[in-house]
């Protein structure tokens, strides 16, 4: 990585959603830190908890605890902890979604009213919970980040029930930046081209997705969490003061696409070329 | 690449991730009941493997990797 800019210098935030050191939210947390940002982990159930606790002491940072964004006391608690500790924050980052497994496969028409259900509170709900929490902590405005994809905007093989509840999260940026413009708090999302994450890992034909990325995005590659990261800095800083309600997409541009490139070859789920 | 080579590099990813002792990381280790693995390990483990030899290993192939010796032996035949 560059050596920062410490445009985040004084800023202190919570970023949620952090497994191990190729998550996403990993890449957006090291580089607020790298950027001077205080940052604080949150994690999820002991498994999660011996991973989130060495990169939290990687980035000097504080562990806020364990959160369960269907508990809703355990989001109480973490905000409580962020108060007792820091009073306050300047920013949140949001990187919590999860679904069945066996439903981000086949068809989204055979999705079942109980995982669809789930799906959508804990990848869409959880960010208006966690935003409710947040705003008596951001007195003097603040950034609010969300991740999503662009299986919200188009149809991708396999995304299914995740599609529909990052389609519902993207319209909430635009609700929740509403009705928090005027105390000065702004709410984003960034639209991350696929990367293999623990999470990417219950997504069925990860590979064949990436390197169909790779072939037809205009820069012609994928993305890592750390180029993700950076372009977060924008939103998380005061660089991106005026930007709210936007989803923007760090995708190596492949969301303009419209067809295959034509050099792009041809290549087949079936069998790995 | 031999095996050797391919159970060397399987090894060094175990010990590097497990945090355990290259002594007891033998073929026949289970990495949930012998090496204290638990399920995000063993996702983990196949997407360090996957990156180390550049190969792809689908999920249904991912849940008969059980022991160091599946692993030495499933990166073999892909990797030959």
């Amino acid at each position: 990585m560059s050596a920062a800019i410490p445009i985040m210098q004084g800023k202190r935030g919570l970023v949620m959603g952090v497994a191990n050191n190729r998550s996403i939210a990993w890449g957006i947390a090291k580089a607020a830190a790298d950027a001077g940002a205080e940052v604080a982990l949150t994690y999820q159930g002991d498994a999660l908890k011996k991973r989130v606790e060495p990169l939290a002491a990687q980035l000097g940072g504080l562990v806020a605890g364990h959160c369960d964004v269907t508990d809703p006391a355990s989001m109480d608690a973490v905000f409580a902890a962020i108060k007792e500790n820091w009073g306050g924050i300047d920013f949140l980052v949001h990187a919590i979604a999860f679904s069945d497994k066996d439903e981000l496969t086949g068809r989204y028409l055979d999705t079942s009213e109980e995982n669809f259900a789930r799906t959508m509170q804990i990848s869409c709900y959880s960010l208006t919970a966690l935003t409710q929490r947040a705003e008596p902590l951001m007195d003097g405005g603040g950034s609010i980040l969300t991740l999503t994809y662009y299986g919200a905007e188009r149809v991708m093989p396999h995304y299914n029930v995740m599609g529909v509840a990052k389609a519902a999260l993207e319209a909430s940026v635009r609700y929740l930046s509403a009705d928090l413009g005027p105390s000065g708090i702004r709410v984003n999302a960034i639209s991350a081209g696929p990367i293999k994450t623990l999470a990417a890992s219950g997504i069925g034909d990860f590979r064949y997705i990436l390197k169909w990325n790779e072939y037809n995005a205009p820069l012609r590659r994928t993305v890592s969490i750390d180029e993700v990261g950076q372009s977060a800095l924008y939103l998380l800083s005061d660089m991106g003061r005026a930007v709210t309600g936007e989803v923007h997409h760090v995708d190596a541009g492949y969301h303009v696409v419209g067809m295959k490139a034509v050099d792009a070859p041809d290549i087949s789920v079936v069998k790995d070329e | 690449m031999s095996d050797s080579n391919i159970e060397e590099r399987v090894k060094k990813i175990v010990v590097e991730h497990l945090g355990v002792e290259e002594e007891k990381v033998a073929n026949d280790a289970s990495f949930i009941d012998d090496l204290g693995a638990d399920s995000l390990d063993t996702v983990e483990l196949v997407m360090a493997f996957e990156e180390e030899f550049g190969v792809e290993i689908p999920d249904d192939a991912a849940e008969t990797i059980l022991t160091v010796g599946d692993a030495v032996r499933f990166l073999g035949k892909s990797t030959a």
